[in-house]
């Protein structure tokens, strides 16, 4: 599926620009973009030191223990295939509350460490497993209680109500929260079915 | 103290006080907080440089796919289809950009607000859709290149129904709440 996706991108991207005799826009796009990804992971190495340091802190102290303590009861129903007291359920957690918090950059190297440690329990290392994917489709759906980005741009643009979406943006929040354990659950269902034929 | 400012002051003040508690705490628990951080901080390092080669895959795709105007012509087609629904022809191309490029959609975005000014119905929304849905091939590629999985399964279509309904939701919603 991603190979179709990664290829049809590409081709048509290349065709369109060859029809239209743009065609040397394709030779920069695509340089610049590879550099841009190099730049960008350069960039991560940083913000991933920082924070996956800081997540260490919290684990020797405790911290990841104590939260993990008061949510994993919620957070164990949507992951029913991650055991309690594995490090892939603290992972999770802080990922999550990274998320709702808002903290921004925090995000991506939590749920990169979450991923490592549910890969400790995927049979088929090659292949998503339940809870990866019901990881991922908490990620994309992106809940923030303070969409703090956001605010900041709208007073940059001189709104005299920044925060008026603050209400708006958590109401979508919870409702594509939903729909996307949902979706998730029904897809894991089909998928099984399909399997087991 | 209105909530606009209390908003603004929790979005400043949530990273500072993360990075003060959790030493603090660390400390007065016997943690080895310096040792700690150094130690946990290594794996960044492996993990950031094994992410390269595909993020390098799908962004020079999407920035081929983008730069040579194949976007605009999916944001054409898909236009009349997305206005029966009841979406403005100006959001379109942010609702195509939003799950691909998390700087390009930043840019719609911003754009957006400038000519139709952030308080507008069309500010609005679009500060909706930014503000409750994240980049999915971005998160995708990164997360799943971390550990190495190539068969995603169900993953794209559950992220990109949650983009749909994130910026469907967003249109509704500030429909109901800022008539």
């Amino acid at each position: 599926m991603i190979n179709l996706i990664w290829l049809l991108l590409l081709v048509t991207g290349i065709g369109y620009a060859g029809l239209h005799g743009r065609i040397e826009i394709v030779t920069q796009s695509a340089i610049s973009a590879a550099e841009g990804a190099v730049a960008l992971s350069f960039k991560l190495i940083g913000v991933m030191c920082l924070w996956l340091g800081i997540m260490k802190i919290a684990e020797l102290a405790g911290i990841v223990k104590f939260i993990s303590y008061f949510l994993s009861p919620f957070i164990g129903l949507i992951f029913p295939s991650v055991p309690k007291n594995h490090p892939a359920m603290g992972a999770i957690i802080m990922t999550l509350s990274a998320n709702m918090l808002g903290l921004g950059n925090a995000v991506t190297p939590l749920g990169i460490k979450a991923m490592q440690a549910l890969q400790q329990l995927n049979p088929k290392k090659d292949t998503a497993s339940d809870a990866m994917c019901t990881l991922l489709a908490l990620c994309t759906a992106g809940f923030t209680l303070i969409p703090g980005t956001m605010i900041a741009i709208r007073s940059a643009a001189g709104s005299i109500n920044p925060t008026a979406i603050v209400g708006a943006t958590l109401m979508v929040s919870i409702m594509a929260t939903v729909s996307v354990i949902l979706a998730d659950r029904i897809c894991r269902f089909l998928h099984d079915v399909r399997i087991r034929r | 103290m209105d909530f606009t400012e209390l908003c603004e002051l929790l979005s400043l003040w949530s990273i500072p006080m993360v990075l003060f508690i959790i030493p603090v705490i660390g400390y007065l628990r016997k943690v080895k907080v310096y040792e700690a951080f150094v130690d946990g901080g290594k794996e960044g390092f492996y993990t950031a440089i094994r992410i390269m080669p595909y993020l390098v895959a799908m962004m020079v795709a999407i920035n081929v796919f983008r730069a040579s105007g194949a976007l605009d012509i999916c944001v054409e087609q898909l236009s009349p289809i997305l206005t029966l629904l009841g979406v403005s022809p100006e959001l379109v191309p942010l609702a195509i950009m939003r799950p691909l490029s998390g700087t390009g959609a930043l840019g719609l975005t911003t754009e957006l607000l400038n000519t139709h000014g952030p308080d507008s119905m069309l500010g609005l929304i679009a500060s909706t859709v930014l503000g409750s849905t994240d980049t999915t091939f971005y998160i995708l590629t990164v997360y799943f290149g971390a550990v190495g999985i190539s068969k995603f399964r169900y993953s794209l279509g559950v992220g990109l129904l949650g983009d749909i309904i994130g910026f469907l939701g967003s249109i509704y919603i500030c429909n109901q709440l800022f008539k």
